[in-house]
């Protein structure tokens, strides 16, 4: 009897010693975890979330306070792989932050615009160039597509362009199964 | 527009190698039925049947095309190799039974053709083995030795119903195979020279089974030439159980029977070329292959010898089949320019 | 012919030649088409920068767009026209979609424009490559890798071999032969260009053992220099250039790195006589051999300017005797479906095949893969096609990545000996065009997470300054205020001193 607790008090106390050594041995720095979260959503800045940008939302996740499933742009994949990342169930994207839409740029239509500055001053990235009284320009390959430039316009000159498919950015498609024509599933 | 290139093909469909591996069957059924009669025709056809019924309606209930997926004889296969594996005086239930089984929880319960974890022939005869072990363990004895003379029948009053057949007929007419005989007999302090001297016993391995086997070699040899299989797995398998088998022999031939023995009896052939030889839950690399054989007939070698059971093939290749996953990863070759 | 010291590599399949029915007839020059389309991109590597405008009058041989950075080619005038249009048209590529082209009305003319041959052996190795540069040769065997690229030759990389590539092991195809056969002695100078070039120690032309002619064609004119010519086995897919390699040397290009790491560079036949024709004649890169056959009327090879319409080159081969009008560009193997028949001649058409469901019929099919291994057997990578088309099936791509899905050529052997009939290329190029623009994405999205956050340390830092100034400013004003107190109480004190010196006047 007196050797079973003597045992077991050992053990714990070898354990409880192990555990410690890798606790200091293994630290890791910093939240790895809002890090990792970060590097899934797909950067675009736009707020939709209800966060001020990516890496909010990202510790938001992190700390529990925010959903998995609250970016448009990210969309079902993205919510897959935060789910996946997570270990929690996957949930689709709450509509109430907005549905997925195709990849935009945004395109300033330069004839109208007056040159105020305030898009520059929303953009989340600097992918508008120009100064004040001078017409604006976007950095196309830079634009993330948040439309955060949209509201501030007085003169509403920005709209969203599609982003097109060109010879270079084509993909090949998912192959098409011969045997799913006779299936009736 | 479809960009589909290659253009071209040349392969033999899955149905052609299916029927190439069933046409290799033919010269070992053939010598069988010259041996003990019509038992295993029967056994044959009532395996086929049940496999196409059970398949169909498999198929049905998961909504997948039947025809091509009867017609790939994928399941025919398996129910010809487990018709070969019970006894031919087994009654017809044990067929039908054992086929139904292996095809539903063998293959379709995995998702059919191409997804199945175990072989299937195997998974059936594992299940008939373990709950019915004195059905599965009966075996006839070549229609030469019997004393009283048997016609095809009789075979088929034994199969359907055995109450038709005097008791003293059937008692005549089976009897433990030679691997099983060896076994129970060596734990009664006989020695293997008077064990051999019994009936059963032929040149090499059981007397007419031995025939049999050569059969089931040639139409492996067929498969071969005709590379529906590769030459890893028989090469590596027979080579292994005879080494096994020679190493035991030579330190103490009274107690462990003779190389050739353990190739010539049992389902030594059958395995190395048509039971290992399943692609879809044998691994896929060369090396793997190699392993993978080598394997299972060491298992064979240990549970025929020191197992409970007399023949231990089906166990042992379902052991290996799990570690099939682990073997492909483990044996991945040399790809051109990586070191 | 002797196969001697080959190399085999894994697998490999046989495929139908086919190539007899195009080889009865001689290279034959298209007649200048009634309109050229001119792709700005038929090169790996950056769009050519456009060098005329709508209305211009060009000549042949006049440079129309210009190289744009190192890794591109520029693009010349097949023949002397007048610049109708620049405007997007649909391309030969496999994704069927429009590229911006330039339109030329050819004037019948056929004007050279003053050809300048480069005086080569003078040239250091920078100014060589600048020439080539200009030259709009890329590589002919369908990579359309620029050529100039090629010659750029670090210090520690000497070349001791220079390979040039006349397996042509597609069926079908039979251009690169025909031209061995015509043009042999362009072949053996661009080489011997080439090799000195180089400073290659010695050259090998490899070529497939099926094109009898072409071989005794280039020993005859090959006599006299110590250029080697190597019969390989015809054996799909002997012409990829790392497999060519292993063939005539036995070396494997080790992952990731290319033939000249070994200090071997590889040249197709027709891309050599390319850069014959232009340093020694002046030349630039306005036309190609390219094989028309299939279920065309007279299957044949033609000589044809850049941008010409492929329906030209039909009608002109007797038109299509089927209805299909399903044309194929490329070969059997590692072709792709033609989106129209008015698709322009690039520098990459080698071989366009009229098909029909005769000659290819339509795939059987699909099984489940029975892992029977017949594709890894196949494959000329040693790859286990049977996993990557597991992983690739179920999109699990970095699995793919693992099993090596980027060290597969695409030669589609698998497909060609599955007995499932599943089209494992297919899947692979969906996975791996999957991966580089999800890898494209990333780091998109890299780009912008280091914008944003580069803004927002930008505002804080602008925050911190603007309140520092406010500090300041306040400071001031405070001194400011300070200092006018101390005047008023100055001023007070002499007003009132004033007012006492007065009150003691007046007193």
């Amino acid at each position: 009897m007196i050797t079973a607790i003597l045992v077991m008090i050992f053990l714990a106390v070898l354990l409880g010693l192990v555990l410690g050594y890798s606790a200091i041995k293994f630290k890791v720095d910093g939240d790895p975890m809002v890090a990792r979260i970060d590097a899934i959503l797909p950067q675009t800045q736009c707020g939709q979330c209800g966060y001020p940008g990516c890496k909010p939302y990202a510790t938001a996740i992190a700390k529990g306070e925010a959903d998995i499933n609250q970016c448009p742009p990210g969309g079902d994949t993205g919510a897959r792989a935060l789910a996946e990342l997570m270990g929690v169930e996957f949930k689709p994207l709450n509509e109430d932050h907005g549905i997925q839409k195709p990849k935009s740029v945004a395109l300033i239509d330069e004839a109208t615009c007056i040159g105020c500055t305030l898009c520059i001053q929303a953009c989340p990235v600097d992918a508008i160039l120009g100064a004040a009284k001078q017409m604006h320009t976007i950095i196309i390959s830079e634009c993330t597509g948040c439309e955060l430039c949209l509201p501030p316009c007085p003169v509403d000159c920005i709209s969203m362009e599609p982003v097109v498919e060109n010879s270079e950015s084509w993909k090949w498609k998912y192959p098409i199964y011969n045997i799913q024509k006779t299936q009736k599933a | 527009m479809d960009n589909r290139s290659p253009y071209v093909v040349n392969a033999p469909s899955v149905s052609m190698i299916m029927l190439k591996v069933l046409i290799a069957l033919i010269p070992g059924i053939a010598i069988y039925v010259y041996i003990f009669g019509l038992g295993v025709v029967i056994n044959i056809f009532l395996a086929s049947l049940t496999v196409i019924l059970t398949e169909s309606i498999i198929l049905s209930i998961r909504k997948l095309p039947i025809k091509p997926f009867i017609f790939d004889g994928s399941g025919l296969v398996a129910a010809w190799l487990l018709a070969l594996s019970v006894p031919s005086i087994a009654p017809w239930w044990i067929i039908v039974l054992g086929t139904a089984l292996c095809i539903i929880f063998g293959k379709h319960l995995y998702g059919g053709l191409g997804y199945n974890l175990f072989n299937p022939a195997m998974v059936g005869y594992a299940i008939l083995l373990i709950s019915f072990p004195s059905i599965m363990t009966n075996w006839q004895i070549p229609s030469s030795l019997m004393i009283t003379h048997v016609d095809w029948l009789d075979q088929i009053k034994i199969i359907f119903n055995n109450n038709l057949i005097s008791k003293d007929m059937l008692d005549a007419m089976s009897s433990a195979t030679p691997l099983d005989y060896i076994k129970t007999q060596l734990t009664l302090n006989q020695s293997l020279n008077t064990i051999q001297q019994n009936k059963i016993f032929g040149l090499v391995g059981g007397k007419g089974l031995e025939l049999i086997n050569l059969g089931y070699l040639a139409g492996g040899l067929y498969l071969l030439k005709e590379k529906i299989i590769s030459w890893h797995l028989p090469v590596a398998f027979l080579s292994t159980l005879f080494i096994t088998a020679l190493i035991f022999n030579v330190l103490a031939p009274d107690t462990f029977v003779s190389p050739l023995f353990h190739i010539m009896s049992g389902g030594s052939i059958l395995c190395a070329f048509f039971i290992i030889t399943d692609p879809v839950s044998g691994p896929t690399t060369p090396r793997g292959k190699i392993y993978f054989a080598m394997a299972i007939a060491l298992l064979v070698f240990i549970i025929r010898i020191f197992g409970g059971y007399p023949e231990g093939i089906a166990f042992a290749v379902l052991l290996l089949n799990i570690c099939v996953p682990l073997i492909d990863s483990l044996t991945q070759p040399r790809i051109f320019g990586h070191k | 012919m002797q196969l001697k010291n080959i190399f085999k590599f894994n697998g490999g399949v046989h495929p139908n030649e086919n190539k007899k029915i195009s080889t009865r007839l001689p290279i034959t020059k298209l007649p200048i088409p009634k309109k050229i389309v001119l792709p700005l991109r038929q090169h790996v590597g950056h769009v050519a920068k456009l060098k005329v405008k709508p209305g211009d009058h060009v000549l042949k041989g006049q440079m129309i767009a210009e190289a744009d950075g190192n890794v591109s080619a520029s693009i010349h005038a097949p023949t002397s026209g007048k610049v109708l249009k620049i405007s997007e048209e649909i391309i030969p590529h496999p994704s069927g979609l429009a590229d911006f082209c330039v339109t030329i009305k050819p004037d019948f003319k056929d004007t050279w424009i003053e050809k300048k041959p480069i005086p080569w052996k003078k040239l250091d190795s920078a100014q060589l490559i600048r020439a080539l540069l200009q030259s709009g040769i890329v590589g002919l065997g369908g990579a359309v890798f620029p050529t100039h690229m090629k010659f750029k030759i670090n210090q520690n990389q000497a070349i001791n071999t220079l390979v040039i590539n006349a397996a042509e092991c597609e069926p079908f195809i039979t251009c690169d032969d025909m031209f061995m056969r015509e043009r042999a002695d362009e072949i053996i100078q661009g080489t011997l260009i080439s090799q000195t070039l180089l400073l290659a120690k010695e050259c090998v032309i490899g070529i497939e053992d099926n094109k009898v002619e072409a071989y005794e064609a280039l020993k005859k004119a090959a006599q006299g220099t110590s250029i080697q010519i190597k019969v390989v086995p015809t054996l799909y897919p002997s012409g990829d250039a790392k497999r060519l390699i292993y063939l005539l040397m036995g070396l494997e290009v080790p992952k990731e790195k290319r033939s000249i790491d070994l200090g071997i560079q590889v040249f197709n036949v027709a891309t050599v006589a390319a850069i014959y024709r232009y340093l020694e004649l002046g030349e630039p890169s306005i036309s190609r051999v390219i094989t028309i056959t299939g279920t065309v009327k007279t299957p044949r090879n033609y000589e044809v300017l850049f941008g010409t319409p492929l329906s030209e080159l039909i009608s002109d081969a007797g038109g299509s005797s089927n209805k299909t009008k399903k044309f194929i560009m490329g070969g059997p193997m590692m072709g792709f479906d033609l989106p129209s028949i008015h698709v322009p001649v690039t520098k990459a058409m080698n071989c366009v095949i009229e098909s029909s469901p005769e000659l290819f019929p339509a795939p059987k099919p699909v099984m489940p893969c029975i892992r029977c291994a017949r594709c890894a057997d196949a494959c000329p990578v040693s790859l286990q096609p049977q996993e990557l088309y597991w992983f690739s099936k179920s999109s699990q791509l970095e699995k793919a990545k693992d099993y090596n899905l980027f060290d597969c050529i695409e030669c589609g052997c698998c497909t060609y000996v599955c007995p499932s009939n599943i089209p494992l290329v297919q899947f692979y190029r969906y996975a791996k065009s999957e991966i580089i623009s999800q890898d494209k994405a990333k780091e998109a999205a890299d780009t912008a997470r280091e914008r944003n956050e580069f803004r927002l340390t930008r505002i804080e830092r602008e925050k911190k300054e603007r309140a520092e100034r406010h500090a300041q400013k306040a400071l001031g004003a405070q001194e400011q205020k300070a200092n006018d107190e101390k005047k008023s109480t100055i001023a007070a004190a002499m007003e009132r001193v004033k007012q006492t010196q007065q009150e003691n006047i007046k007193n």
